[in-house]
């Protein structure tokens, strides 16, 4: 285990250290290269820096773990997180990338003509990251602590300070090379013990043939049925089937409106390429998204057989829980078991006393109290987080892979984090700062202004990392609703609807916004609020993860009837939208008048 | 303002070499040419995202139950597509997309 530690300090200085060599090399004078990289970013190097931007903590270290619980309807993630690129690359990215300005609030703005419509854009904007932003801050303390031994607060500390180097720096173009890298990172890190275990299970290498060919998920469903459970690939176990659609559609949509990935198809140098780099992007989320389902499902299956072969040796009673010791049939010690019962993210308690732990449906605890065990004849609790955290250790990996998957971790945490402060700071310094409050502002007032935001943004998140509101974790996936139902729409009738107006997209975009919102707040009314139950449970069968596919179809129609019934926007507008509808003459941003 | 070298608004010049031309094209950009264009382009986008809809929503989700006892492999269609083939898709039908236009770009000279 002090291998495991030593490896993890020297993996994660090697990575920092490349960071901030990265940051230090990319640094920027002008606000083009702050905001958009001085648009000169080549197609697969976007590709995978929106990649590393997109792909979080949380997909890095949970979304496995959440799909090995989930089995089939796991697929909200897979699908949902991966199919927003469609809609990116060949509805909104090209059209944007020629209309050639900095954010997301500066198209809105300018194709509707309207201060409000920009403030509005701007608003949502600021929301969605800051909701995003706050917990993954809280992912990097969190990997700090379990790899690094680091208390949450102080790694919370330490990611703030890279990314205010790199970002402040470099601004976007600093930002984009860092994630470059961090997309290799992650990648590797993530990649290696998939491709390990995989071996391990089915003699297989590549994780994506060996889940879909061999016979470990048939192996895996015989394995569930025979202890209770539903099979594994069984549909529609936790949720309704339309609940399982509006969420996936939500997360889709939800994905093509996030401000920190459309800000990055700015960055390219011509239209074409920000429809490469679509294609490169999600080629390169893909890689993770099609091993996410492998690992799940070799996972769980090795969790349960070794429970179910494992005995129990010792039992040694702690405070919080008591620690099982368990040994294989050939008597050597389940050691990876042992060290996880000490995180609190494993739980083995042996109701019958059979020396055996029985993994079966149910909830083993009350809640996470490991000492207060139910009726439910299931013995087992563990968190998701496991399933990639502990991994390595399953397949019993060198120190160095468990290093690298804390490095991996620390990578998805610090990328995401520094693409959302960048579209959450240039809301505030370019589309309020510049274009609304003092459109006289001086280049150099305006790189000032930049730094400044984003120097507040991280301690903003900062905070919110260290002292994360109870109700963080749970909203977190509603930022998704809340892009769906706002920008997405707006931004979609400016380019494929000439007769889209101002008054019709700020009807739209209010009508979405408070409706996904209000339906947000009621449903998730106990945990924000402090009410007794959700004063809502659903809205015609939809939960508040996929309410935002409502408030996204009630923006679209409010959008299109109001535009119809007020007068037709200006010619120059109409002149705008058959400008951006064709790649020529995308270099000349600034143009010639 | 975003005013760009291209000409989007060009009155019918006079004859094939007319005032509208742009960059060495063949043909003049005009209105209609500029429909042409924008009409090619949401029809292939409609194509591509009718897949997307069908390998996604469809086959992984809408038919999960009739789907179920199919396999891909081993496992039941309906997982497979909902776990992995629709992702494979999606790569698919962008790098499709880039293709196609690159050539649709070329043609109507549009290019960059």
């Amino acid at each position: 285990m002090r291998d495991v530690q030593l490896w993890t300090y020297i993996v994660v200085a090697i990575t920092f250290a490349l960071y901030i060599w990265i940051g230090y090399t990319n640094r920027v004078r002008d606000t083009k290269g702050f905001y958009v990289a001085g648009q000169g970013v080549p197609a697969i190097a976007n590709g995978a820096a929106t990649a590393a931007d997109w792909m979080s903590a949380a997909s890095f270290i949970s979304m496995a773990g959440l799909i090995s619980t989930m089995g089939f309807d796991g697929a909200i993630y897979l699908l949902g997180w991966t199919g927003g690129y469609v809609l990116l690359a060949l509805l909104l990215a090209p059209y944007l990338r020629k209309f050639g300005k900095y954010t997301v609030p500066d198209f809105v703005g300018d194709r509707y003509y309207s201060q409000t419509a920009r403030l509005i854009a701007a608003i949502a904007t600021i929301v969605v990251s800051l909701t995003y932003v706050a917990g993954q801050m809280r992912g990097v303390g969190i990997v700090f602590s379990r790899f690094v031994g680091l208390p949450i607060e102080w790694g919370v500390v330490v990611g703030m300070a890279i990314v205010a180097f790199f970002a402040l720096l470099g601004g976007m173009k600093g930002i984009t090379w860092t994630q470059v890298a961090q997309y290799v990172v992650l990648i590797v890190a993530y990649m290696i013990p998939a491709v390990a275990i995989g071996i391990v299970l089915t003699g297989n290498p590549i994780p994506q043939l060996s889940f879909t060919f061999s016979d470990i998920v048939p192996r895996l469903n015989a394995v569930q049925v025979d202890l209770g459970f539903k099979e594994y690939t069984q549909p529609f176990q936790g949720k309704t089937q339309l609940d399982i659609l509006a969420i996936t559609i939500a997360l889709m949509v939800g994905t093509a409106g996030l401000p920190h990935v459309i800000t990055r198809f700015y960055t390219t140098p011509t239209v074409r390429a920000a429809r490469y780099s679509a294609g490169w992007a999600l080629l390169f989320i893909a890689l993770l998204y099609t091993t996410a389902p492998a690992i799940a499902a070799f996972a769980r299956y090795n969790l349960i057989d070794t429970l179910q072969n494992a005995t129990v040796a010792n039992v040694i009673q702690g405070e919080k829980q008591d620690i099982y010791e368990l040994v294989y049939p050939d008597g050597t010690s389940v050691t990876w078991a042992t060290s996880w019962q000490r995180t609190g993210l494993l739980a083995f308690y042996d109701k019958n006393g059979n020396g055996k732990i029985e993994i079966r449906p149910g909830a083993a605890f009350q809640g996470r109290n490991f000492k207060a065990p139910t009726d439910s004849p299931n013995e087992v609790f563990f968190d998701n987080d496991i399933i990639v955290l502990a991994n390595p250790e399953i397949a019993q990996l060198a120190p160095i892979v468990i290093a690298l998957v804390a490095a991996g971790g620390l990578a998805a945490a610090l990328s995401t984090a520094s693409g959302l402060l960048l579209a959450m700071s240039s809301a505030v310094s370019h589309d309020i700062y510049y274009r609304i409050l003092r459109p006289t502002a001086t280049e150099r007032q305006r790189m000032i202004a930049g730094r400044t935001m984003i120097l507040i943004a991280i301690l903003f998140a900062g905070y919110f990392g260290i002292n994360p509101p109870g109700f963080v974790s749970q909203v977190v996936a509603m930022a998704f609703g809340l892009a769906a139902s706002s920008n997405f729409p707006a931004i979609l009738l400016g380019i494929f609807d000439k007769r889209a107006n101002t008054t019709g997209a700020i009807w739209g975009m209010s009508v979405g916004l408070v409706f996904t919102l209000a339906m947000i707040l009621m449903m998730k009314s106990n945990i924000i609020f402090g009410t007794p139950a959700p004063l809502l449970n659903d809205f015609m069968g939809i939960s508040a993860e996929g309410i935002g596919t409502i408030g996204m179809i009630l923006n679209f129609v409010v959008a299109f009837v109001v535009s119809r019934m007020t007068a037709p926007p200006p010619q120059e507008i109409q002149e705008l939208v058959e400008s951006v509808r064709i790649p020529r003459g995308a270099q000349v941003v600034e143009g010639a008048h | 303002m975003t005013k760009t070298a291209t000409p989007t608004k060009k009155t019918n010049g006079k004859g094939a070499q007319g005032g509208g031309r742009q960059g060495g094209g063949r043909q003049k950009w005009s209105p209609e040419r500029a429909n042409a264009y924008w009409k090619r382009n949401l029809r292939l986008i409609g194509i591509l995202l009718a897949i997307w809809f069908i390998v996604s929503y469809l086959f992984g989700l809408i038919l999960a139950n009739p789907l179920y006892g199919m396999r891909v492999g081993q496992l039941p269609m309906s997982f497979w597509f909902a776990q992995q083939g629709a992702i494979i898709v999606f790569v698919i039908l962008i790098f499709v997309y880039c293709w196609v236009m690159d050539r649709v770009d070329k043609e109507f000279d549009v290019h960059e």
